[in-house]
């Protein structure tokens, strides 16, 4: 290779797919939207400590139900005194953990469980489907508050309960695609090579199933964050005090009339987040989709 | 006895459903030697891919069986053999190619990984040494560039270098058989004409002995040394290429060998066909599969089905006519008229 000759190309073949998917994401406005909140929400999530203006949890019982701008307080203050900026960017760290605690959980169960049903059928696809159907079937707030009764308040458990209630969700997405995909031609030639069952479920259809299981996943975590917020708000939460959107909401309701900063700032972060989780979500799905040219 | 790789003693495949049993292959036998290559033709139906599947136990069980005969595999006869050990024979001393290189291949993975895949499942060697074979493999099936597309992905490569791709895939542990399930059929003339020559050339470098399925009468002609004819699941003729192709024995062999084009039918001549469609495997008639569609049918073949008889040297026939005598000759003016 002498200095004039021309360099050979060297495909990094890997990285130009992730980029070309990342591109093709972000030509989406909205997803970009999203996505910035996603980041947003998370960066608030993560660095609270430094971001707060006030300890969340301090009640100044002289102080309660302030206006936004008044005294220090961005937003203003609870019923409590309690500053309602820092409490909403505590509440950001809830919302997120139990967001992805909650779809890791039930996409973990549903997952192995779905790949199981699809993949062997028979009796025991009818077992484990007929027994996500009966979870299925159960309203979620029922179903949480038996769980929550069962195991009692706090934020592992909160996560265990909604966790339970989205897996029949992951079970149905995963089975579907493991149907379609374990009779693609490639699973029959792993299968002409020598691979044992255990080595295609795993190597070769469970791959092939990540597309949707992805973006379900995501959409997921949006509807964990509100099945949170309504668990608060019904008082089952996490433990008081500490600082959950639903539970400032639950606690702002009472004073809608006069005060409403409470409920509205907390409705709104609920909003924005979900909102922009959905939006990301949409346009992942239209990226992985690989029938469709943007 | 030690040159013989496979024998396959009068083998049956039955699939099962609700309403019907399909006889996909009933009574097949044949034989291959070391180094040798089999060609089955036959049409749409005739049983031929299932005889293939058959042979590596890959029949779906959801609706099919092998309901008899042997499979003797270098002294062993495969149908008895536990699961486990069938696993370790698959892509190791047989393997397969498909039709269609476009859908073979697991999209996710490089095509290195997949190489590797098929090294590692059945030798012990370290990712390295597994990587080096996978660069080796390429460059044996003619991939140019072979240590950049080691880690490109199947959706960027032509149907042609897939199905390369393929072939070293199958051939990475060096089987001592490979089955070519209509290898070519998916792709163009050309590209055809260099597989066929990479087959053949990796043949002689690794010493594979080759089972060709195909309906294709000229990738018998260019690349087996033998040639069994299926139709409705049986065998109706088999023997030396060479000699069926000049002296065709059984009426539809001949018929086949008179429907393709080659240089000597003149343009304007309509091409013969043999009228008529195959049977409906589900029905069990008696007589001769072919006797609806043979114009040489008598009584008999409605009546009583052929067995497979020793003609000449090695050429085998399944008809109550055949023998050696000049009738072709005559019969001609059927087909023709």
């Amino acid at each position: 290779m002498h200095a004039g000759s021309v360099p050979v190309l060297k495909p990094e073949k890997e990285d130009k797919k992730e980029a070309g998917l990342l591109k093709k994401l972000l030509r989406n406005r909205l997803a970009a939207a999203g996505l910035v909140v996603i980041l947003f929400m998370v960066i608030i999530a993560v660095f609270a400590p430094w971001i707060a203006t006030h300890p969340p949890n301090k009640m100044d019982l002289a102080h309660t139900l302030l206006k936004p701008g008044t005294d220090g307080h961005i937003l203003g203050t609870d019923n409590y005194g309690r500053d309602l900026f820092s409490r909403l960017v505590y509440g950001a760290r809830i919302s997120l953990i139990v967001g992805i605690g909650a779809v890791l959980v039930g996409g973990f169960f549903g997952t192995l469980l779905g790949l199981a049903a699809g993949f062997f059928g028979g009796k025991l696809d009818a077992l484990i489907m007929r027994t996500m159907d009966g979870l299925f079937a159960f309203p979620f707030i029922l179903l949480a508050i038996a769980l929550m009764t069962v195991l009692g308040q706090g934020l592992f458990n909160v996560i265990l309960a909604i966790g339970i209630a989205n897996i029949p969700g992951f079970a149905r997405i995963v089975r579907g695609q493991v149907l379609s995909v374990k009779e693609e031609e490639f699973v029959e030639v792993a299968r002409s090579l020598g691979a044992s069952s255990g080595r295609i479920l795993f190597w070769h259809v469970f791959p092939n199933c990540l597309a949707p299981l992805i973006v379900y996943g995501t959409m997921n975590v949006a509807g964990a964050i509100i099945s949170e917020a309504a668990l608060s708000f019904l008082g089952l939460g996490v433990k008081p005090p500490t600082a959950s959107w639903g539970s400032i909401l639950k606690d702002g309701k009472d004073f809608l009339v006069l005060s409403p900063h409470m409920a509205t700032f907390s409705g709104l972060a609920i909003l924005i987040t979900v909102l922009g989780i959905n939006l990301f979500g949409d346009g992942l799905r239209d990226a992985l989709d690989p029938k469709m040219k943007v | 006895m030690s040159n013989e790789l496979l024998k396959v003693e009068n083998l049956h495949v039955r699939f099962f459903s609700s309403s019907a049993v399909v006889n996909a292959v009933e009574g097949v036998s044949f034989s291959l030697k070391k180094k040798e290559t089999l060609g089955i033709v036959g049409e749409s139906g005739s049983g031929k891919s299932v005889t293939a599947t058959a042979l590596l136990r890959l029949i779906p069980s959801a609706n099919g069986k092998i309901t008899g005969g042997r499979i003797i595999f270098e002294g062993k006869d495969l149908l008895s053999l536990p699961e486990r050990e069938m696993r370790n024979i698959r892509g190791n001393e047989i393997s397969m190619i498909f039709q269609d290189p476009m859908a073979s291949l697991n999209p996710v993975f490089t095509v290195g990984e997949q190489i590797m895949e098929a090294v590692r499942a059945h030798r012990k060697t370290t990712k390295k040494e597994a990587k080096k074979i996978a660069v080796e493999m390429l460059k044996l099936v003619g991939i140019p560039e072979a240590e950049k597309r080691i880690s490109m992905y199947p959706h960027e490569f032509s149907g042609g270098m897939r199905q390369r791709v393929m072939i070293a895939i199958a051939l990475a542990c060096r089987p001592k058989l490979l089955i070519a399930d209509e290898p070519t059929t998916a792709l163009d003339v050309t590209v055809q004409a260099q597989i066929l020559d990479l087959m053949k050339s990796l043949q002689e470098k690794i010493g594979t002995s080759i089972i060709m399925i195909t309906h294709d009468l000229g990738v018998v002609w260019e690349m087996c040394d033998k040639v069994a004819v299926m139709y409705a699941g049986k065998i109706v003729e088999s023997g030396d290429v060479r000699t069926i192709y000049n002296e065709p024995l059984h009426p539809y062999t001949w018929g086949l060998l008179k429907s393709q084009i080659t240089s000597s039918v003149a343009k304007s001549e309509k091409l013969p066909a043999i009228p008529g469609s195959p049977p409906d495997l589900s029905k069990n008639m008696p007589g001769c599969p072919f006797a609806d569609r043979c114009p040489f049918a008598q009584a008999i073949c409605y009546s009583r089905k052929p067995e497979m008889k020793e003609i000449g040297d090695n050429h085998f026939v399944a008809c109550h006519f055949q023998t050696r005598e000049s009738r072709l000759k005559r019969e001609e003016e059927a087909y023709r008229g």
